[in-house]
C-alpha cells in the first residue's frame, strides 16, 4: 500500500510540468462541463419562478351561492393536479383592479355597479404546470354550471412548453458533448503520462510483476488527478459564479451556485474519469508490452 | 530445466523458427549464436513467456509456456533473471533503486531489501556505486548493475540477450567474466551472441541457429539421448 501510494506520487514529482498539465487539462474539461450545469440549473431555476404563475381562473357567474362556491372549492382542491384554490369575490376583484390597473382607475372609481365576476384561482402542483395538464383542468372546470368562463393564457404555458423542452435538450446535447469532450482528454493526457512509463512497466513485467500490480499506481495517480482536477474545476466555477453575481445591475445578479449534491457528484465525476482513463489507457498498454 | 519439442513460431512477416528441438540442462551454459534474424530472440522471448509457440511444445522451469495465463507470466518470470543488450535501467533511479524495485513490484518484504540489494551490487562489484544513477556509469557498469537486478530474485535461469552487444573490448571481458562466475554459481544461463570471438574463449555448449532451424549445436554428442 505505501509501495503503490509512493509510486503514484513519484510520477507527480518526477514529471510535475506534465502532471500540472493534466490536471489543469482535466479542470478545464471539468470547468466546462460544470459553466454548463450551472447555467442549467439557473435556467431551471428561472423557469420555476415562471412557472410558480401558471394558473387556472374559473370565472364565475354572478349570483352563484357561496355555499355551492365552497363546495367545488373543495371538489377541485381534490384533483390531483391542483395545488390550491383561491376564492376571489366580486368586491376582491374590484380591489384589486383598482389597486394594480393604474390606468384604468378613474374608470373604476365611479362605477355604481360592480362589473368584475368572482372567480376561483386554481394554482397547479409542481409536475403539472404544463399546457397538456392545465388545459385538462381547464376543461373540468368547465363543466360547473356556475362557471361563466375558464382563462389560463394558453399561448403562454404552451411558449412556456416548448421553452421547456428546448433548454431540456439543448441542455442534455451541450452537457452530453462537453463530457465526452472531458472524457476523450483527460484520457489522452493518461496515456501520456502511461507512455512516459512504458519503460518502467516493461520492466516491472520482465520482473515478474503482475498486471494487478502494475495497475495499481496508474490507477491511483489517474484518480488523484481527477480528484485534483475536479477541484480546480470547482474553483474556476465558483469565481465564475462569484464574477457574474457581483455584476449587480446585470440580470444575473440573482443566479445561484451548484447544490453540494451537484458540487460531490462533479468531484466524483472526476476523479471516474481519471480512473476510467487510466484503466483504458493502462489496459491497452499492458497488452502491448 | 529447457526444452523445446519441435517448436516452431510464425509471425505475419514469415516463420521465425521451424522445428526447433532442444534441451538445456540445470546448470548448464549455452551459447545462441547466429545472424541477425536467425531466431536468437524468438527464442529467449519463448523461454520467457514473451511469446507463445505457434506449434510445438516450450517447457522451462516447470511451465508449459503455451499454457501460460495472465497469473503465471509473473511467476514465471520471477524464476527467471533477464538482461538485455540495452540494460533496461530507469533513469531517474539510483543503482540501488533500480534493484529493489525488482524486489518492491514483485511484493517482496520491504524489511529485507536492503541487505538483498547489497549482496547483489556486491557481488557484481558495484557496492561503491550503489548511490549513482544509470547516467553517472559506464555501459559495462550498468550492464553489471541490470545482471544484478536479473540476480536477486535467485533465478534458477539467468536469459542474457546480447549482454555485451553495447560494450567495448575491456566491459566485454569484465561483464562475460561476471556471467560465467554466476554460471560456476549454479545458475542455468542461456545466453544469445554473435560475438564470435567471446564463443571461441570457452568451451560452452554452442547452438547455432540459421533463418529460424538449428544448425549446429555442440552439446548434440553428450546430451543426444536428451533430445526428442
Amino acid at each position: 500500500m505505501r509501495l503503490l501510494l509512493r509510486e503514484a506520487l513519484l510520477s507527480f514529482r518526477r514529471a510535475p510540468l506534465l502532471s500540472a498539465l493534466s490536471i489543469t487539462t482535466i479542470g478545464f474539461s471539468l470547468y466546462a462541463v460544470g459553466l454548463f450545469a450551472l447555467v442549467a440549473v439557473n435556467l431551471r431555476e428561472a423557469l420555476h419562478t415562471v412557472e410558480q404563475r401558471v394558473e387556472v381562473v374559473a370565472y364565475l357567474l354572478s349570483g352563484t351561492p357561496p355555499e355551492t362556491v365552497a363546495l367545488a372549492s373543495q371538489d377541485i382542491t381534490a384533483f390531483p393536479e391542483v395545488q390550491r384554490v383561491t376564492f376571489v369575490s366580486e368586491d376582491e376583484a374590484l380591489k384589486r383592479a383598482r389597486a394594480e390597473l393604474l390606468e384604468f382607475r378613474d374608470a373604476y372609481r365611479d362605477l355604481s355597479v360592480n362589473p368584475l365576476p368572482a372567480s376561483l384561482e386554481i394554482q397547479m402542483k409542481e409536475g403539472f404546470r404544463d399546457g397538456a395538464h392545465v388545459s385538462a383542468v381547464a376543461e373540468r372546470l368547465k363543466g360547473y354550471g356556475f362557471v361563466d368562463d375558464v382563462r389560463y393564457g394558453r399561448e403562454w404555458i404552451e411558449k412556456l412548453d416548448r421553452l421547456r423542452n428546448i433548454a431540456g435538450l439543448v441542455g442534455l446535447t451541450i452537457g452530453l458533448a462537453f463530457a465526452a469532450v472531458a472524457v476523450v482528454i483527460i484520457g489522452v493526457t493518461i496515456r501520456i503520462t502511461v507512455l512516459q512509463r512504458a519503460r518502467e512497466i516493461s520492466i516491472m513485467r520482465l520482473v515478474g510483476a503482475t498486471n494487478g500490480f502494475i495497475r495499481g499506481p496508474f490507477l491511483l495517480e489517474g484518480a488523484l488527478k481527477g480528484l485534483l482536477g475536479g477541484g480546480v474545476a470547482l474553483l474556476l466555477s465558483y469565481g465564475t459564479y462569484l464574477l457574474f453575481r457581483g455584476q449587480s445591475e446585470l440580470a444575473t445578479s440573482g443566479i445561484v451556485f451548484l447544490d453540494p449534491q451537484h458540487l460531490v457528484l462533479g468531484i466524483v465525476f472526476g476523479v471516474a474519469i481519471g480512473l476510467g482513463g487510466s484503466l483504458v489507457s493502462v489496459g491497452r498498454h499492458l497488452r502491448n508490452v | 530445466m529447457i526444452r523445446f519439442a519441435h517448436v516452431f513460431k510464425d509471425y505475419p512477416k514469415g516463420a521465425a523458427l521451424k522445428n526447433v528441438s532442444l534441451h538445456v540442462a540445470k546448470g548448464e551454459f549455452v551459447f545462441l549464436t547466429g545472424h541477425s534474424g536467425a531466431g536468437k530472440s524468438t527464442i529467449l522471448k519463448l523461454m520467457q513467456g514473451a511469446l507463445q509457440p505457434t506449434s510445438g511444445e516450450v517447457r522451462i522451469s516447470g511451465f508449459n509456456v503455451a499454457d501460460l495465463g495472465a497469473t503465471e507470466i509473473p511467476r514465471l518470470r520471477r524464476r527467471l533473471g533477464i538482461v538485455f543488450q540495452d540494460f533496461r535501467l530507469l533513469d531517474d533511479r539510483t543503482a540501488e533503486e533500480n534493484i529493489a524495485f525488482a524486489l518492491e513490484v514483485t511484493g517482496a518484504r520491504a524489511d529485507g531489501i536492503p541487505s538483498r540489494v547489497m549482496r547483489v551490487l556486491t557481488q557484481v562489484g558495484l557496492a561503491a556505486k550503489a548511490h549513482a544513477y544509470p547516467q553517472e556509469l559506464s555501459g559495462g557498469e550498468q550492464q553489471r548493475v541490470a545482471l544484478a537486478r536479473a540476480l536477486v530474485n535467485d533465478p534458477a535461469i539467468v536469459l542474457a540477450d546480447e549482454p555485451t552487444g553495447n560494450l567495448d573490448e575491456r566491459a566485454t571481458r569484465g561483464v562475460f567474466q561476471l556471467i560465467r562466475e554466476i554460471n560456476a554459481g549454479g545458475t542455468c544461463v542461456v545466453m544469445a551472441t554473435h560475438d564470435l570471438d567471446l564463443v571461441k574463449q570457452t568451451t560452452y555448449r554452442t547452438i547455432e541457429l540459421r533463418e529460424g532451424s538449428v544448425v549446429f549445436d555442440s552439446g548434440l554428442d553428450e546430451t543426444a539421448g536428451e533430445l526428442t
